[in-house]
């Protein structure tokens, strides 16, 4: 574990409890349902999940534009859960920049600043720092209107930065930009927060974008934060289904629990074979499970070993850098395996053909429901 | 012949357009011409001139009543514009609220009401002030104005505010802005172009009134056009057609202005 | 299954604290506007309804005395010499011609309304706005001058006869002025604009791939029109009715100038009441029916908007 040692870190954002209604009677919804979270001091902290899992909702409550209904929000062990937006130490990044269009790319930046009542000799330095940071210096005096999306996304930034929060709220920033420009700003992003030191809550619906930038993600479905963790705990370690299936492709099997021992069990597959799963923290397993095995865990054989999954070969599908193959396994269930493209692999896989599946080492993981 | 079949075409609209567009501008174009008539008839011909418009500027009775609906115009936009803005802010980017519809209703019940009853309402309400207060200034068509202009002042003040988007003013207060200093800092500037927008509306309406005026208005009180109406009955010279093409003019003039402000925003 | 509500939290608290006073600041906002509307619009109207009900003064005003008589004026009159009972006639008249001619008003400004909003909107989107600013142009400008132009086109001298008798199709001029006609064509000019705009809005929004489905589908150009553009505007159509028929129903200056004084609209037998007739209670109770029936005409419109919303939505 990579991550030994952040403990220590201060909690920056502390979550108690916190749930979200709206409306009431009948129609009320709870987007929030009792979450608890803290973030710590100096973390790049995603929120992760698909639209309407309460991550927006979570975000809001932070910076102070809604109320939780019930729990509270501490920043730096002060309930902030009642202060109005423009008394939090917060600041954020929205998900279309929220630009104001009569201001220019300077009065935009120092807008916070002056609200602040800041001397204006120290409003124009740091002006001038933010866009040196956000490298955007010559376009100083532009009106928002006159830039480009990826610039605005940078004058969000540097907007959202200049008065020095004590932690920035990125609402899926990158959501409206292209392809390359989107890869060009999540690393981007990685260095003005390592350059900042502030922490970062980001919000996000991309996997991906959360698995590259994330120190820690927490995974949310219907209100609830399903699990939190480390890109690589959270990839290779799925707790519950949904964070499997939300998070990459993903194999499941049915098996039974044969022996705990530590954080490891040994299961056998209604497949047929005996693996070694690793079991998250503070789950029990017992009786009858399910594992996830990610497909690029698992190697295809031409000829099964002996431990190996039997089943046929389905379907060949060619990805270019990979190949994914789809085994209907013996026992029922199908299940996929993606092998690298190296030069002459692979070559000798037809469909139809009997094949087998063999799971790595530490590939599997029970699942907790 | 391999012409093209157009979707969008029918027979003949284009036609009954085009004659619509002719019918409606005929008669406007018919009186400025005269207007510039040498003779003193508005129907024969006698060569150009200016006569007319040095006749209107000289008479003393058109000079009046023009002050004067500028006058009434001026007050009634203003605090018209004022009272819609504040109305528009209230009705405007809510959940919906107990009385909001109720808020509705009342602002665009002039627009719902004949004019010729709301100036007989008017008259008749008046008339009873009067004799409690002893007042008679002009005091009573600046308010009926004002209460007609309104609901045309809210319309683009409206529109602006629910095309603005809320985010803005969210960062704002994100960036430390008290309400106050989001609404003067944000909203308000972005709110500028609807505000003209609604005085200008507001203030061509009120030039434009005549039945609500003639009801209401006292004795030596005449707009500009209240002052036509009654010229109407009489003979008519070029006169009236050289005062209703500055009065055109103007109309023209300011709801250019509004055009092109309206479409510099989308 | 039953939930007890939590106690709520100190942000909550403030939540709702901050919800009520933002109430109280709308009302707040929004006061001054109702303020001046209920003193000189809505306010005045009710006190219209009482003198409705009271009884005449001999040179205008009333007397502070209830009387059904004004109602019972509108449209029965008593013989001075042996009392009997007549329908009005005069009113009965006046009131069919107002609502005679603000129907075929609307019926011919439709006619004419119809092609030129479809015309607008099949135009290229940039010199869509310019068509639509000159129908605008003349809804803005003063409407007795635009009464006035009128006028001068159709009168006995105006440019219309002039040029008839010049090209030798008539001999000496048609009188149009004092005639229905002339009202008609007069309110027709000044609420045509009225028609359009809700028009071309509800034509604006049109899909034309639907028409281009009607046409696939074997429909000929008017079955198109018939069957598919016409119901998917009909939200215009209506409105756009409305906001001529409503307007026509009051109409004041325009009959004053173009009708004379033989024909008179409601609006002119109202004022009349308030001018020489000096029977301020019968203009009241005039004043309510033409309210009335412009109530019910808006009731029809809300109900059949509606009714055509959910069809479409």
């Amino acid at each position: 574990m990579g991550r030994a040692g952040s403990g220590e870190r201060r909690s920056a954002i502390e979550a108690i409890g916190v749930s979200k209604v709206f409306g009431n009677g009948d129609d009320a919804v709870r987007a929030l349902d009792n979450v608890d979270v803290t973030i710590r001091e100096n973390e790049f902290f995603t929120l992760l999940g698909p639209s309407g899992c309460g991550k927006t909702t979570l975000l809001r409550l932070i910076a102070g534009f809604d109320f939780p209904t019930e729990g509270e929000i501490r920043l730096y062990g002060e309930d902030i859960a009642p202060l109005p937006p423009f008394k939090r130490p917060v600041n954020t990044v929205f998900q279309n920049y929220a630009l104001f269009p009569h201001m220019t790319v300077a009065q935009n930046i120092g807008f916070g600043l002056e609200m602040l009542g800041k001397p204006k000799v120290e409003i124009d330095a740091r002006i001038s720092e933010m866009l040196k940071l956000v490298r955007m210096e010559e376009l100083r005096n532009r009106r928002t209107s006159q830039i480009s999306g990826g610039q605005q996304q940078r004058v969000a930034l540097a907007r959202a930065l200049a008065p020095r929060p004590k932690v920035l709220l990125l609402d899926e920033p990158l959501s409206a930009l292209d392809f390359k420009l989107r890869k060009d700003m999540q690393i981007e992003l990685k260095r003005l927060q390592h350059e900042t030191g502030i922490t970062f809550i980001f919000v996000t619906h991309d996997q991906e974008e959360a698995l590259t930038m994330s120190d820690r993600i927490a995974v949310m479905s219907k209100g609830h934060i399903l699990q939190i963790g480390s890109p690589r705990d959270i990839y290779d370690r799925p707790a519950e289904r949904f964070v499997a299936n939300f998070i990459g492709d993903t194999n499941f099997l049915e098996g039974q629990v044969k022996e705990v021992r530590g954080s490891k069990a040994r299961i056998t597959l209604d497949a047929g074979a005996e693996v070694e799963a690793g079991i998250s923290e503070g789950a029990n397993p017992q009786g009858n499970v399910t594992i996830v095995v990610r497909p690029e865990h698992a190697a295809i054989q031409a000829r099964p070993g002996a431990d190996a999954l039997k089943g046929t070969l389905e379907n060949i599908v060619y990805f270019g850098t990979d190949t994914h193959f789809h085994v209907k396994l013996a026992s029922g269930p199908h299940f996929i395996v993606r092998q690298q493209n190296r030069h002459g692999a692979g070559e000798e896989f037809k469909t139809g053909m009997p094949v087998g599946v063999e799971i790595g080492q530490n590939a599997a993981q029970v699942l907790k429901d | 012949m391999a012409s093209t079949f157009s979707v969008k075409r029918q027979t003949g609209f284009g036609t009954i357009a085009l004659l619509c567009f002719v019918l409606l501008y005929v008669p406007i174009a018919t009186l400025v011409v005269y207007s510039f008539n040498a003779g003193p008839s508005i129907a024969i011909w006698e060569g150009f001139s200016w006569r007319w418009y040095i006749a209107a500027w000289n008479n003393q009775q058109i000079v009046e009543t023009s002050i004067r609906s500028f006058v009434i115009a001026s007050i009634a936009a203003v605090v018209a514009t004022t009272a819609a803005t504040m109305a528009a802010l209230a009705t405007t980017r809510t959940r919906p609220y107990r009385g909001l519809n109720f808020i509705y209703g009342f602002i665009n019940q002039p627009l719902m009401v004949p004019e010729i009853v709301t100036g007989i309402a008017l008259l008749i309400f008046f008339a009873l002030v009067k004799i409690w207060t002893g007042y008679t200034g002009l005091g009573y068509l600046i308010v009926a104005h004002t209460a007609f202009c309104i609901p045309f002042a809210y319309l683009p003040i409206r529109a602006r505010l629910e095309n603005m988007d809320l985010t803005l003013e969210r960062a704002a207060a994100d960036l430390y802005a008290t309400p106050w200093m989001t609404f003067r800092k944000v909203t308000l500037p972005l709110l500028w172009p609807g505000i003209i927008a609604g005085l200008m509306l507001a203030f061509v309406v009120s030039l434009d009134d005549v039945v609500i005026t003639e009801l209401v208005k006292s004795g030596g009180q005449d707009t500009l056009p209240t002052y036509m109406l009654g010229q109407l009955r009489r003979v008519v010279t070029p006169e009236i057609n050289a005062i209703s093409s500055v009065f055109l003019l103007i109309s023209i003039v300011i709801v250019t202005l509004f055009f092109f402000l309206n479409r510099k925003q989308t | 299954m039953h939930q007890d509500n939590p106690p709520l939290t100190r942000a909550a608290q403030v939540a709702a604290a901050a919800d009520r006073q933002e109430i109280r600041n709308r009302w707040f906002l929004a006061s001054p506007a109702l303020f001046i509307i209920f003193f000189a619009a809505i306010g005045p109207l009710f006190i219209v309804l009482v003198f409705s009900f009271l009884t005449p003064a001999d040179y205008g005003g009333v007397v502070w005395k209830p009387s059904g008589q004004a109602w019972f004026q509108v449209l029965f009159e008593k013989d001075i010499f042996d009392d009997t009972t007549t329908f009005a006639d005069a009113h009965l008249s006046i009131l069919w011609r107002s609502v005679k001619l603000s129907f075929f008003t609307t019926l011919i400004a439709l006619a004419f309304g119809f092609p030129t909003a479809y015309f607008i909107s099949t135009r290229p989107e940039k010199s869509r706005d310019i068509w639509l600013f000159l129908i605008t142009i003349p809804f803005w400008t003063n409407l007795l001058i635009r009464t006035f132009a009128v006028q001068e086109v159709i009168r006995n001298e105006g440019i219309f006869n002039t040029v008839l008798m010049k090209l030798g199709i008539i001999s000496s001029p048609i009188q149009i002025m004092f005639t229905d006609v002339a009202i008609m064509l007069g309110m027709l000019y000044v609420y045509l604009p009225l028609m359009v705009l809700p028009l071309y809005a509800s034509m604006e929004k049109l899909d034309f791939r639907l028409v281009e489905a009607g046409y696939d589908l074997y429909a000929n150009r008017f079955q198109v029109l018939r069957r598919v553009i016409i119901p998917l505007v009909k939200p215009g159509i209506i409105a756009g009715s409305i906001l001529v028929f409503i307007p026509s129903l009051g109409a004041y200056v325009t009959p004053r100038v173009l009708g004379g004084g033989k024909n008179m609209m409601l609006g002119n037998l109202i004022e009349l009441q308030f001018g020489q007739g000096r029977n301020w209670p019968l203009g009241a109770a005039l004043s309510i029916t033409l309210m009335a029936i412009v109530m019910i005409a808006l009731m029809i419109y809300v109900r059949s908007a509606g009714r055509s919303e959910v069809r479409h939505g």
